[in-house]
């Protein structure tokens, strides 16, 4: 079916009325009212209430679970352990997935769910799960991931052996794989070099801190049948999950998006809705979960960890020679970590001959990380470009010049084998020197910093229908979930697409019954991936429209032309007819003919790559070391922003998540492998009164292979946000800060050591 | 959980007696404290005491520049109020920074010092003031210094069956003024890593001839550091007095490290943040 | 079973009695009680504000109060917000100016703004940034709610 995969028609001259402009949001009404349905929004007749008992040792193996004082609880209706899974080999992808929703022979992390309940009320299952004995053998546990990597670590695997190794060994160990990316010759490289920087950096684990925590309802049948609504990012890539460590036909499992209340990654796998359709299945009753901010910062996925150092070489006249990165990632307790974006991303937008990177995945005693935004590589661009900022001060050139002078252009071919397209680097980096931030001058006491950032973008398998109602109205399905506002942008191609007003369009997210597979809504694929779909809906359902005002006209079909959405002749000579709308033809031939709908299945591929410049404003208090930003903006090419206001809203989210991380967010840990700072108190995210506005300028370097031009804009706005705080941060104070977070006894001890 | 009762006594006799009775008698005030440990099961009472319908605890009024403040009374009502905002804005200034604007509309100085958080952020600049607390229970009604109330983390020297019902607050002396400023990595929404209440009265010709400093967050209680004033009487609150009782505060600090500071952050910006709360009240006293 | 409480309250000018569990949040009885599921209950501990409302004119966190404290007050959320088909000028210029993303975080938002700009009309940008703190967002960077409300209030003044 797919007509336009490999050829968009994109067209620079093409005159667009509805792209480009900032319609109010379709889902906009429903959630400034109330009435938008979010996870925990769904009741059914006859519903329980599900919560779930946790570890509170991060290493343990469970010796036994006993459920029977808790089964006694008036309301109870059903209990859920290890035993209600199907037993599936560990070290696999399923059997980690199932490990994940429910602790087997060990509890892993604290936090790692042991057993749930479903009872008639809340308060009734809680109760169930005090009563609930689970007798432990604590073991000895590891959170660190460089303490997990050495000889005499807990191994918390008996069945994982190194990846990558140049002599492979049978020994257990924590470390999943190793990793080489390279390109040309990095020796040869640093020694054409004038100035070479090495420095070593870390991060902390990070909470994708969505404001809604998960929560599901699931309803078991006593056919099999699953139905399940929940807030999830991949509605289809949960079911086919679900059926994997379930054993269940994904035929049988149908899951329902909700509303998602904010997910930037964390919302990719499931939690609590396996446990849900589980107790459902014993009770015979439809069961609600919904998780505790608490057993979200303890049971969810968490962001990568990072201790790596980073060497760069710089000839006197600005050419970078040689860039080597040797990087560990942390991956929690389970492999998945997607760490090899890092290393694929970390120079990726300058034009490197020489580059050598050797990449760990370590596991250890935390809940498996997460997507987050890019992830695997805001935490390394955070040293990268720091880098770059010294070799810049050392050679004495303008930030900003160094990276023009080093930037990947069309033609490049990169470390992981992409030739790049017309790419907008340069154009990013020469509107950031151009624009009014930059070019002002820096306040007294402040230090202003620059960095920058790159994103693959994605596209990915696709799925949507196009249905034509007989007013001529038009309706879309989609199934790549929406989790920020890509309706209406998607809503907007599809009208300029069909020539009508986007007030006509209207779209449904599908449950998994009613469409093909979607990919998960992540890596700045939904609004790229599914733009390609509708149009390519909508010009089949304008071939449809020309046939069937060919036949009403009695015309050949090339003598029929379709623009702003009206049928007309092609030329005086087909014969004076009025031109037709939608609803003329709709209306006219929906009895005859039947609808017209339209569907299509891609797996989209052409998503152009993004980039972009933070430029940032920072003041440091030298007494207390608080940083405070005072200025803030954001350049990125969105090869064309669909929605203005939508694409400036996703600059501004991304840079202020990464104002948290640079700052404050992180994950603390007692020595006793417990999570300290579980609640938004305490993990301290950016409110309102931190952050200043946050300026943008939209770069627009049109993606050849989009019908529209358009790119990702989802990863890239976090991604150099903390190297561009940590950059203004090492202008304000003289130093430039090597572990994230940058938060106030860190900054203080930099200072006092520069004092002294 | 599941025995427990709500109670929402009128008089102080109906709240002595109910919190006297057996042993799982919890206040609620603001309940921004006690209902976060209810539903953690940090605390499992037998009775809520809701005390917000006993007029006494709700009071706030003034007579001849002394203020009673209702130990129920919300925060958003204590800084709504213009004179007593004039009269104490350091106090205000504690109060304010009692969490969100949501908190602030339930939370009160009475919770606040009654969850006996070392980092209580009204707690140090009702200290500073002077502030006494008026108590009642079984044995009838007493008064005890703000300072002697709290005893541990979560711990109070009030007997079982005894409420806080206000607070009273001397007038306030010519040319004298107060702070209270915190460090918090946030703006807003954190917990404090110090905090520091200062109060100083000056004579006519600017000579600091009392004061009072409290600090909070670096010891298991909120401190009054008689050290760290007695740096200061006497003086014009010059550098040199300023850097004795920032080194007076320091030796006070005995903080532990956790999750929101270590012991050697906290320590050190105690002093940055008392100086820096001391150099508010002198200009708030000069002005006065 | 612990002994209920009887509870009479307005909710958006609508009369409700219900039995709340002694220790039942309002947050808990507005959305499975009453199944008004506009306010959000996002950390139950009062650190992220989506459960906003007004109560008896004071904006709180409906995860801190008790339903039991409720008796015979009046209560103000989301669902009471736009008058009929007239939307709250805060709600609608949210809508114009994009201050939402993914709509978890607005209900709070709104209810909070709209405390605001009652009882402070001309705010600052600085005074609504510190009023508006108790309340979490994570898509927005929060410049176009704040923008949001900014000109709702001036709209609201020029009316």
């Amino acid at each position: 079916m797919a007509t336009i995969l490999e050829d968009s028609k994109y067209d620079p001259q093409r005159d667009l009325k509805v792209v480009g402009s900032n319609p109010v949001k379709h889902d906009g009404l429903d959630k400034v009212t109330g009435r938008a349905k979010f996870g925990a929004d769904y009741f059914l007749p006859g519903m329980l209430y599900g919560r779930t008992l946790r570890s509170p040792h991060p290493h343990a193996i469970i010796k036994s679970i006993d459920t029977s004082a808790a089964e006694a609880v008036p309301g109870v209706k059903s209990i859920v352990t290890r035993d209600d899974f199907p037993e599936i080999d560990p070290g696999t992808v399923a059997g980690e997935m199932t490990r994940t929703a429910m602790a087997r022979e060990k509890a892993l992390f604290d936090g790692h769910p042991v057993a749930a309940v479903a009872a008639t009320t809340d308060a009734a299952a809680k109760q169930a799960l005090k009563l609930i004995k689970v007798d432990y053998e604590i073991l000895p546990h590891v959170i660190d991931p460089v303490d997990a990597m050495q000889p005499d670590a807990p191994i918390l695997h008996d069945y994982i052996r190194t990846k990558g190794l140049d002599e492979p060994s049978d020994k257990p160990t924590n470390i999943t794989e190793r990793l080489i990316t390279e390109m040309g010759d990095v020796e040869k490289g640093f020694a054409e070099a004038d100035v070479i920087v090495e420095r070593d950096f870390d991060s902390k684990p990070m909470h994708q801190g969505y404001i809604e925590p998960q929560g599901c309802v699931a309803e078991y049948s006593d056919d099999g049948q699953v139905e399940l609504w929940c807030c999830t990012q991949a509605p289809f890539v949960y079911r086919d999950r679900l059926s994997a460590i379930l054993k269940m036909e994904s035929a049988k499992i149908n899951v329902q998006q909700s509303e998602l209340g904010g997910g930037f990654g964390g919302k990719t796998g499931f939690y609590p809705e396996p446990v849900a359709i589980l107790l459902s299945k014993k009770a015979k009753r439809p069961v609600k979960m919904v998780l505790s901010r608490n057993e979200v910062f303890r049971g969810t996925g968490p962001v990568s960890a990072t201790n790596y150092t980073i060497k760069m070489g710089v000839t006197k006249d600005g050419k970078i020679t040689a860039a080597q990165g040797h990087l560990v990632f942390q991956t929690g307790i389970f492999t998945g970590s997607m760490y090899f974006n890092g290393p694929n991303a970390m120079f990726t937008r300058y034009n490197f001959e020489n580059i050598h990177i050797e990449s760990f995945e370590v596991v250890s005693n935390r809940p498996k990380v997460n997507s987050f935004r890019a992830p695997c590589v805001p935490q390394i661009v955070f040293g990268v470009e720091g880098v770059i900022d010294e070799l810049a001060r050392k050679i004495g050139m303008d930030p900003i010049d160094l990276r023009l002078k080093n930037a990947a252009t069309e033609g490049y071919t990169t470390v992981y084998g992409e030739t790049l397209g017309p790419i907008g680097f340069v154009e990013t980096l020469q509107a950031a020197k151009d624009s009014e931030h930059y070019k002002s001058l820096v306040k007294d006491g402040e230090g202003r910093g620059v960095a920058a950032g790159f994103w693959f973008n994605r596209g990915g398998e696709t799925s949507t229908s196009m249905n034509i109602a007989p007013d001529g109205s038009v309706t879309i399905i989609t199934g790549t979930a929406d989790v920020a506002g890509s309706r209406i942008s998607i809503a907007m191609m599809a009208a300029e697409e069909l020539g009508i007003d986007v007030d006509k369009v209207r779209i449904t997210m599908a449950d998994t019954n009613s469409l093909g597979f979607n990919r998960v809504t992540a890596g700045s694929r939904t609004t790229y991936s599914v733009g390609m779909t509708v149009v390519d809906n909508a010009r089949q359902c304008i071939d449809q429209f020309v046939k069937r005002a060919a036949e009403i006209w009695d015309v050949p079909e090339d003598a029929v032309v379709y623009e702003n959405g009206e049928c007309r002749p092609a030329g005086a000579n087909v014969g004076n007819f009025e031109p037709l709308t939608i609803a003329d033809i709709t209306k006219q031939t929906t009895m005859s003919h039947g609808a017209v709908t339209a569907s299509a299945s891609m797996n989209v591929t052409g998503a152009g790559p993004g980039f972009g410049l933070h430029i940032v404003d920072a003041k440091v208090d030298e007494e207390t070391g608080r940083t405070d930003i005072t200025r803030y903006t954001v350049v990125e090419d969105a090869g064309k922003a669909i929605h203005p206001l939508q694409v400036e809203g996703q600059y501004q989210g991304g840079a202020v998540q990464g104002i948290g991380w640079a700052l404050n967010e992180e994950y603390v840990y007692g020595e006793d492998g417990r999570l300290q700072n579980a609640s938004f108190l305490d993990y301290r995210m950016p409110v309102t009164s931190d952050v200043p506005m946050i300026d943008t300028v939209i770069v627009e370097v049109p993606n050849p292979r989009h019908p529209f031009g358009l790119r990702g804009v989802g990863e890239v706005p976090v991604v150099p946000t903390m190297a561009a705080i940590g950059n203004a941060i090492g202008n304000a104070i003289g130093v430039r800060p090597q572990s994230l977070p940058m938060s106030p006894p860190k900054l203080l001890e930099i200072i006092d050591n520069r004092n002294s | 959980m599941t025995e427990l009762r709500y109670e929402a006594p009128e008089s102080l006799d109906g709240a002595v007696t109910l919190l006297s009775g057996g042993g799982g008698g919890k206040i609620l005030a603001g309940g921004t404290d006690v209902l976060v440990q209810l539903h953690t099961e940090m605390i499992e009472p037998d009775v809520i005491v809701d005390i917000k319908n006993i007029p006494e605890l709700k009071r706030l009024s003034e007579d001849g520049g002394a203020w009673t403040v209702g130990a129920a009374v919300s925060g958003m009502n204590i800084i709504d109020n213009d004179a007593f905002q004039t009269a104490w804005p350091g106090v205000c200034e504690g109060v304010a920074l009692i969490g969100s604007i949501q908190v602030k509309g339930r939370a009160s100085i009475g919770g606040n010092l009654c969850n006996a958080s070392p980092a209580a952020d009204s707690v140090p600049a009702i200290i500073a003031a002077g502030a006494i607390a008026n108590i009642v229970g079984p044995g009838g009604s007493r008064e005890e210094p703000v300072e002697n109330i709290v005893t541990g983390p979560g711990q109070t020297s009030l007997a079982q069956g005894e409420l806080i019902v206000s607070f009273s607050f001397p007038a306030k002396q010519a040319n004298s003024g107060d702070c209270y400023l915190r460090l918090t990595p946030r703006t807003e929404m954190d917990i404090a890593i110090v905090g520091a209440g200062v109060n100083l009265t000056l004579d006519d010709d600017g000579t600091c001839i009392a004061a009072r400093i409290s600090i909070g967050a670096v010891a298991p209680t909120p401190l009054l550091v008689e050290d760290a004033a007695n740096a200061l009487i006497g003086t014009k609150v010059n550098d040199a007095a300023l850097d004795a009782m920032v080194e007076a505060v320091r030796a006070a600090c005995n903080p532990i490290s956790d999750k929101r500071g270590t012991r050697e952050y906290r320590i050190k910006t105690a002093g940055v943040i008392a100086r820096r709360a001391a150099l508010k009240a002198l200009e708030r006293a000069q002005a006065n | 079973m612990a002994k209920k409480v009887h509870v009479t309250t307005t909710v958006n000018g609508d009369d409700y009695e219900y039995l709340a569990e002694p220790g039942q949040t309002l947050v808990d009885v507005l959305r499975n009680n009453l199944e008004l599921t506009g306010t959000k209950e996002g950390c139950s501990t009062g650190d992220c504000g989506a459960c906003s409302v007004i109560l008896d004119g004071e904006l709180v966190c409906s995860c801190l109060v008790l339903a039991a404290e409720t008796d015979g007050k009046s209560v103000e959320t989301i669902e009471g917000m736009a008058d009929g088909d007239n939307l709250h000028p805060l709600q609608r210029n949210f809508l114009d100016l994009n201050g939402l993303q993914c709509g978890i975080c607005t209900p709070g938002f709104l209810i909070a703004a709209k405390a605001l700009l009652e009882r402070n009309p001309d705010p600052t940008e600085t005074e609504a940034r510190f009023w508006l703190a108790g309340n979490l967002c994570r898509c927005t960077g929060y410049d176009k709610i704040v923008r949001s409300v900014m000109a709702a209030a001036e709209e609201m003044r020029g009316a």
